[in-house]
């Protein structure tokens, strides 16, 4: 496919290496002609300066030949007038990045007007996976399918956890529920595993389940699981705010530490049930005098990884039981992980997982695309859902006689709101939610491409 | 320096130069010249192996950048150069290998200078291939191999292939994807061959001139098969040629533009205008001067056409000896040798869009001093230029003036006179061909001594690579080990 990407940004660059990954063809616009450049000699893709938002330019970008726009400059105003524009010369489909929470009420209202398919906000999109964690404080990481019926969770198997040196096929016996390990990731090696694989002190495993029996499986393992009631934020930035507003919904206190007075105030309007607090939060002494160690929970949010790193690590030694950090560059994820950080949010990388979703299911013109699209083990792993439906090949054959491609691995299904982790006598019924996990390198865009 | 991505990509040339040697033993062949057919097949077979022994090795890291992009196209052109030289040497058609090489990059080059004395006395097979390595240089060779080979997956390395190999100041991707742009380019290029080919059998031209003639156009390369080039042909195919060699040296992407129904883009081009302006002009110009060489204006403007064309499109066919005519054209067609073809063709020379932003930076320094707090950019088709490409050309240009001034100071030891000394640096570097003196367009240069023939055989990749990956090859620190 067509695609054109306005704003050579974070965001912009991270869509670019993932859709040239998958094969399109790729226009990005940018002002800035030296960031363009870099880009355009990293990925194979064509680079046009400009002002998105402008005629020419689109024009000279070919934008309406194209079968997708994706406007994901910094300002909300210039990606929905890049859409409006977009749409007029007859681009198939339209993304915009909108951020400001005074637009995205209101968005639902003006969407059809501004032609837009779709919109991204990283930093609301970032709160809810937080949101997610926070609610499930055992999970490192956290993915949700079928309408939030079946989930993936990291796990990490610290000394002394039953589950070392367990055989997989054991592993119901021992949890007494339904649940299936659908990744391990040891040192650098990830791998699906099969019954034989057994488990080591240290591995990152990746369970999936119906969200109760993940639970309870958390229980057995004895791992902390203490609903979080009070939660530091270091940072006021969007995500805080819409972090902030979720969570006092929930009943959870919310402490918010901003350096900036003007911000404080903003956001003291914006959460009245917030305590907000406007001081440094780099600093120790303020960290304790707001006697930081006592939250259950600690999101360190500020626009410095570096910083949100360190106050990560301060707050992991202070004994905080849970800690998020938002990220940015990825590209460090290793480092940061082999710190002893562990549980990361990079808002860039969940909006491009939406929209590389989204653009497989449009190359996809079947009912059997892709529903959903996370990635997991950092990035080396796909775990997609899709429907099942008439088309869908092998209806009803018992799993033990399907052939699948190498390396997939079905990892659960939903039907009629029941979670199904199948074994070989089970079978994929019309209308069922099933989940697939692979490695990242293989492309699937509906349910029969996992067949051989 | 990631030395074993680079053997790589040489092996894979070298196995494309290979499987271009193989039409040419059929050639032979189909005439019956055993000899040639033989040395044909024994330097493709050693092409070939020479290139899977480079396959061999396989690069574990993949970073490529600039420079890599820089050295491959220079290391890749000298390579192909002394590969493609084996079939005269190994034939013993060509008895010395410095004439051998020189032949071969002349080729590749798309120059046409040539150390033949007799060119009716070499067999058709060999006649071929030194025709056909003008139409592969001529839109270029690693080019080709971005056509054919899938890109790698998403990464952006090829771009560096691609904007080293072809000629001007700005070189842009035509679509997306690199594959695909080389692949658009190639499809232009054979589709006019293919144009060219059918215009001049439809002139009666014999198939074998006519399919050498037409490589000799397309690549604006100037071998011909016969000692007095094109001049023995009817005047119908000297204008089916004279036309093509100005289509062919023309901005490829103005086609890709016209075949997209683009017109107003296309003819937006500042270069084009200039270029033919200069050509035309020039050819008014020549066709007075020469008034009295010829029996009427017609016959005299078809002779400039064809020779200013020929000159300025860096051809170097000829259907007169421009030799014999008046100062006043010779010294037009020694500025049309230095000014050349138009950026993203398969001409040679410093390319009409230098000149033209030379021309206009010029201008606004100009204007600075008489007003200087004026603020105005430099604009070409309508947009502001950047300053990193008018310092890309200044670079080029003090470049090119250094490799012309070393140049001449060696040819010069050959003692042959400076109309000789100059114009065959000028044909050499701006991969022309003829020049005047000696090396005229009914001569040769085969009189030179091995040492200038070296520097002219580096003068013709200097002038063809736009100077910069050849320079660079000199830099030690390009070198290390990354």
């Amino acid at each position: 496919m067509r695609i054109v990407i306005v704003g050579d940004g974070k965001v912009g660059v991270t869509l670019t290496a993932r859709l040239s990954q998958e094969g399109h063809d790729l226009v990005i616009i940018d002002n800035d002609k030296r960031v363009l450049r870099e880009t355009v000699e990293k990925y194979d893709v064509l680079g046009v300066v400009g002002n998105g938002a402008s005629l020419t330019v689109q024009q000279e970008a070919e934008v309406g030949a194209s079968d997708l726009l994706i406007a994901a400059t910094s300002m909300d105003e210039v990606n929905m007038l890049c859409c409006i524009v977009g749409r007029k010369l007859g681009v198939r489909r339209t993304i915009a990045r909108v951020r400001n929470p005074e637009y995205t009420d209101q968005l639902g209202f003006l969407k059809e007007d501004l032609g837009l398919s779709m919109t991204i906000n990283p930093e609301r999109t970032a709160a809810m996976e937080i949101l997610n964690l926070l609610r499930f404080p055992a999970a490192l990481k956290r993915e949700t399918f079928a309408k939030g019926r079946a989930e993936i969770i990291e796990l990490k198997l610290r000394p002394g956890s039953p589950l070392n040196g367990l055989y997989l096929h054991d592993l119901i016996k021992l949890a007494k529920v339904q649940v299936l390990v659908c990744a391990v990731e040891r040192g650098d090696q990830v791998y699906i595993p099969t019954g034989q694989f057994r488990l080591e002190e240290g591995d990152s495993i990746y369970v999936t389940g119906a969200a109760q029996n993940l639970a309870s499986l958390v229980r057995k393992l004895q791992i902390m699981e203490r609903k979080v009631r009070s939660v530091t934020m270091i940072g006021g930035s969007r995500i805080a705010f819409y972090l902030a507003s979720a969570l006092s919904m929930d009943g959870a206190d919310v402490k918010i530490i901003e350096i900036d007075e003007k911000r404080c105030k903003e956001l003291a309007n914006l959460l009245p049930h917030a305590r907000i607090i406007h001081a440094d939060g780099a600093q120790p002494d303020i960290l304790a005098g707001e006697n930081f160690a006592n939250s259950d929970a600690l999101v360190t949010l500020t626009n410095i990884d570096e910083e949100n790193m360190v106050l990560s690590m301060y707050g992991s030694q202070m004994g905080i039981p849970k800690v998020i950090t938002k990220i940015n560059s990825v590209e460090y994820n290793d480092i940061f992980r082999n710190l002893g950080v562990e549980s990361m949010v990079s808002p860039k990388n969940i909006v491009c997982n939406d929209i590389v979703r989204y653009v497989r299911a449009m190359q996809n013109t079947s009912e059997d695309s892709v529903v959903a699209l996370h990635r997991i083990v950092h990035d080396k792993v796909d775990a997609l859902e899709f429907l099942a439906t008439d088309e869908t090949l092998g209806l009803g054959v018992k799993l033990r006689d399907l052939r699948l491609k190498p390396n997939v691995l079905l990892a659960c299904l939903s039907r009629s709101g029941k979670v199904i982790i199948p074994n070989g006598n089970d079978f994929i019924k019309r209308g069922d939610s099933v989940i697939v996990v692979t490695p990242s390198d293989n492309i699937f865009r509906n349910l029969n491409e996992i067949f051989e | 320096m990631n030395f074993k991505m680079v053997a790589n990509l040489l092996g894979r040339i070298l196995c494309v130069e290979a499987l271009f040697l193989l039409p040419a033993v059929a050639v032979s062949l189909y005439f019956g010249e055993a000899d040639a057919a033989r040395a044909l097949a024994v330097s493709c077979v050693i092409t070939a192996g020479a290139g899977g022994l480079m396959l061999i090795p396989r690069p574990k890291k993949k970073n490529f950048y600039a420079r890599e992009g820089f050295i491959v196209v220079a290391l890749a052109w000298i390579v192909i150069s002394l590969f493609g030289a084996l079939p005269f040497y190994i034939s013993r058609e060509i008895p010395r290998f410095i004439d051998c090489l020189f032949e071969t990059i002349s080729g590749f080059t798309t120059t046409g200078a040539s150390i033949l004395t007799d060119i009716e006395a070499m067999s058709k097979g060999l006649l071929y291939w030194r025709s056909f390595t003008h139409w592969l240089g001529g839109m270029g060779v690693l080019v080709f191999l971005l056509a054919i080979a899938p890109s790698s997956k998403g990464s952006g390395q090829n771009v560096f292939l691609l904007r080293a190999e072809s000629p001007g100041p700005e070189v842009d991707k035509l679509v997306p994807r690199t594959h695909n742009s080389a692949q658009i380019l190639y499809s232009i290029y054979i589709g006019m061959t293919f144009l060219e080919m059918v215009f001049l059998r439809l002139g009666g031209m014999p198939l074998f001139d006519t399919v050498t003639v037409t490589f000799g156009t397309a690549g604006t390369g100037g071998f011909a098969i016969r000692s007095s080039s094109v001049a023995e042909y009817s005047p119908y195919l000297q204008n089916v040629v004279t036309i093509f060699m100005i289509l062919f040296s023309i901005n490829f992407n103005l086609y890709f533009l016209i075949l997209g129904r683009r017109f107003r883009q296309a003819l937006k081009n500042e270069e084009l205008w200039m270029y033919l302006g200069l050509l035309g002009g020039s050819i008014l110009l020549i066709a007075q001067n020469t008034r009295s060489f010829y029996a009427s204006f017609g016959e005299s403007v078809h002779h400039a056409a064809f020779q200013a064309a020929s000159i300025m499109t860096t051809t170097g066919f000829a259907t007169v000896d421009f030799n014999l005519w008046p100062e006043f054209s010779k010294c037009i067609l020694l500025l049309l040798m230095v000014a050349g073809a138009c950026a993203g063709s398969t001409g040679g020379g410093i390319k009409v869009s230098r000149l033209l932003l030379l021309f206009k930076s010029m201008h606004a320094e100009l204007r600075r001093m008489i007003s200087p707090r004026l603020v105005r950019p430099i604009r070409m088709d309508g947009k502001p230029v950047g300053s990193d490409t008018l310092r890309g050309i200044y670079l080029y240009m003090s470049a090119y003036f250094t490799v012309t001034a070393v140049s001449l100071l060696f040819v010069s030891l050959d003692n042959f006179g400076l109309e000789t000394t100059i114009s065959s640096v000028f044909a050499c570097l701006n991969n022309i061909g003829p020049g005047f003196g000696i090396t005229g367009p009914m001569g040769n240069y085969a009189p030179f001594s091995s040492l200038t023939k070296l520097i002219l055989c580096a003068d013709m990749l200097i002038g063809r690579l736009e100077i910069l990956p050849i320079l660079l090859l000199f830099v030690p620190s390009v070198w290390k080990r990354t």
